[in-house]
């Protein structure tokens, strides 16, 4: 395949994975978190894990929407699902999460409910025309990629002057969310977090761009790194992350320089500006409430915001007091630290968030990476 | 005593459609039958107009198999749900070794679904067998309301002679036996991917799907005590190599630069998020035998039409965990699992 075999070169990787281990300082640890399920889901799927030198601990971050999703906002949607005159549109790996009491978006939709998995937003304003009679909500979930898609839906809705289409928002930003993982209330029980730098996440900063992690990088002094996807990708991103942190630097680099730039898309973030406004709390499943770390619609198109039009009241469900997935993804704890990694939980029956979806950090590690010996966790 | 039929108006196969009564027993499900399932499938046994195929079997042992088609969509590029019920039962059976001998079809079709495209079908069919060498001896039409079904259904039970001298079974697996496979991996999964309207893309991939009999004939000539077979369909390579190792008690280990991917299969995976070591196959087998006769094995599948891509992909491993793990192209581990929830619903 031109453009992907060229990034997936076993020769070239074998050069990087030496350099790194001549590069990588024998008698210090390097505790870097790749925060986006892709890399999680990279890193494993070509078994860089085994690659890297023992003192390189590669730790897998929240940046994975179905898993970050709390249990209360799909309860929301289920309930949504289950009104007579709606029909839920969903991406497809939202189905067979459990949600409360047993039930998922497959389980209702078995019962008859009228969900309809989606491929892209624009799939949901075509329902809404073909169904005016019923009201067709989009469960919206993801990072920066996916917000722009949901901003276009809105609009077109809008422009088209659709009275049946709403949209079930949850979308979430990144950067607030790293800051939590290095300055959350919950670390001031366990110390801080043992994280010393940053695998920056690659689609979503090909929209905002990789100065939006500047000041992260420079407060926290915390180097970070935005990669690509492919193996050659995430083993030269490392490099340069040991880079930075054998010269003390703490910089946002950026190897994904063939799709990010320091801008971002501007487009697409003026789309997202238009439409979008931050919340000022949202409930992320496995770090908790975090600050000004998700969107809702702003008030001009609040007609399309599915809360304010089915009057939903949200409630928190906290996840079973056995899952470690809050330390998993903070890097305090490897998932087989965990005592219900595949054992009570699996991904056949998941009972955290890191195990919901294949690129959650307990799936990914349980479908990939069971095999070797675990890493040492911990700060 | 001279038997006349009454004139019946002959079935519409451009414009017409399944209706109720095609499957209510009556005078309607015999004018279906003989205008088309018969017309399709002729053989001695179904103008005897029995309920059931009276066989004279060989001496020896006979292997049995069963297979529901519920593919959508119907059609699509390199075969259809036809092609796919004859071979696909077919596979079945040869993989326990047989040559396969009889099958029997039974259709669920849903009121209002176009005759055309059942004829077609049933062409289809019968093509599929006849270029097997097998015959369709028994069968059953059933009709259901409109919006019970989707279209059509299709069971085929197939069965075969296993010779003397084959033992091929799932829990024969041997630490340090040879895994090969048949050839190039997930086309018939990307072909149904493609043929799915909503995903607006077009694949020059068409379904591998096929019968693999001969090319079975061919491997046990050569190596009679081959230990394992299986078509890796739903699930495609992972999911038959994890079964595999879990009916043995065994792991393997598997070389990822050795498994043979078109570079079309694997741009669509690249783009749709797939692996195509789950992706369905229709045409492939995995086999495993004992490494000293793994290169014999190997030659005669490579000197079949059907196996001239065969390679060898890893070997069997003692591990009481039954782990398939995959060396990458990297020179990296990774761990092959079962499969988690649907790849892609409806694929055969």
């Amino acid at each position: 395949m031109k453009y992907i075999d060229e990034f997936r070169d076993a020769h070239l990787a074998g050069g990087l994975v030496d350099a790194i281990r001549r590069q990588a300082d024998s008698r210090r640890r390097y505790r870097l978190m790749e925060f986006c399920g892709g890399h999680t889901h990279a890193l494993a799927r070509f078994g860089i894990d085994a690659l890297l030198p023992d003192n390189i601990r590669m730790i897998h971050g929240p940046g994975c929407p179905v898993c970050v999703l709390p249990i209360g906002r799909l309860d929301s949607a289920i309930e949504l699902a289950g009104r007579e005159d709606v029909i839920l549109c969903t991406y497809g790996d939202m189905m067979r999460v459990p949600a409360s009491r047993g039930t998922s978006l497959a389980s209702v939709k078995a019962q008859g409910a009228d969900v309809r998995l989606l491929y892209s937003s624009a799939d949901a304003i075509r329902i809404a025309c073909e169904h005016p009679g019923r009201e067709v909500v989009l469960f919206a979930i993801g990072f920066e990629t996916t917000t722009p898609p949901t901003a276009v839906a809105v609009r077109q809705a809008h422009a088209l002057g659709l009275r049946n289409f709403t949209v079930l928002c949850n979308h979430v930003v990144t950067p607030a969310a790293m800051l939590n993982i290095l300055e959350a209330p919950a670390l001031r029980e366990t110390g801080p977090a043992p994280v010393d730098g940053f695998l920056g996440p690659s689609h979503v900063s090909t929209v905002i761009g990789s100065r939006s992690f500047e000041y992260f990088a420079r407060e926290y002094q915390c180097p970070v790194v935005i990669a690509g996807f492919e193996p050659l990708d995430l083993l030269q991103a490392i490099l340069m992350l040991i880079g930075q942190l054998n010269e003390g630097r703490a910089q946002v680099e950026n190897q994904y320089r063939r799709a990010v730039s320091r801008e971002g898309n501007r487009k697409a973030q003026a789309l997202v500006a238009e439409v979008f406004e931050l919340r000022r709390l949202f409930e992320w499943r496995g770090l908790g409430e975090v600050p000004y770390s998700a969107l809702k619609l702003k008030e001009r198109f609040r007609a399309f915001d599915a809360e304010t039009r089915f009057g939903l009241n949200y409630r928190a469900v906290p996840d079973p007091r056995a899952c470690e997935c809050g330390a998993v993804v903070r890097g305090i704890k490897t998932p087989e630290q965990c005592k219900i990694f595949g054992t009570a939980c699996t991904p056949e029956s998941p009972i955290g968030s890191c195990m919901v979806s294949a690129e959650g950090a307990c799936a990914a590690h349980y479908a990939y990476g069971r095999r070797r010996p675990a890493r040492e966790g911990g700060a | 005593m001279h038997r006349t039929k009454g004139y019946i108006r002959p079935l519409d196969f451009v414009g017409g459609r399944i209706e109720m009564t095609h499957g209510s027993g009556g005078k309607a499900t015999a004018q279906l039958i003989d205008e088309l399932f018969m017309a399709a499938f002729d053989n001695e046994w179904l103008r005897k107009g029995n309920d059931q195929a009276l066989l004279a079997l060989p001496p020896g042992r006979i292997v049995m198999a069963t297979d529901s088609h519920v593919v959508s969509p119907l059609f699509f590029p390199g075969g259809d749900i036809g092609a796919l019920a004859v071979n696909g039962t077919i596979n079945d059976v040869a993989m326990a070794g047989a040559r396969p001998l009889y099958l029997s079809a039974g259709f669920i079709l849903e009121e209002g679904f176009p005759l055309a495209d059942l004829k077609r079908v049933v062409e289809s069919m019968a093509r599929a067998a006849a270029a097997a060498g097998v015959a369709v001896v028994t069968g059953d039409t059933k009709v259901v309301e409109r919006g019970k079904g989707d279209g059509l259904f299709i069971n085929t039970t197939g069965i075969g002679l296993v010779r003397d001298g084959v033992e091929i079974s799932a829990e024969r697996a041997r630490p340090t036996d040879a895994i090969i496979v048949s050839g190039t991996l997930g086309e018939h999964g990307v072909a149904i991917l493609s043929a799915r309207g909503p995903l607006g893309f077009e694949s020059p991939i068409e379904s591998d799907t096929c019968a693999l009999h001969g090319l079975v004939a061919a491997m046990t000539d050569a190596v009679p005590d081959i230990h394992c077979l299986r078509d890796p369909t739903r699930g495609g390579l992972a999911t038959a190599l994890n079964e595999l190792a879990w009916a043995s008690g065994v792991g393997m280990n598997l070389v990822e630069a050795s498994i043979p991917i078109r570079p079309e299969v694997s741009a669509a995976c690249e783009l749709f998020g797939f692996d195509p070591l789950y992706l369905a196959n229709e045409g492939k087998l995995l086999a495993i035998c004992a490494k000293g006769q793994a290169p014999t094995l190997l030659e005669a599948m490579r000197a079949h039409p059907l196996g001239e891509r065969s390679a060898i992909i890893g070997e069997v491993a003692a591990d009481p965990l039954c782990f398939v793990q995959m060396t990458t192209r990297l020179g990296g581990q990774r761990h092959v699992d079962w499969r988690r929830g649907d790849q892609l619903p409806r694929i055969c």
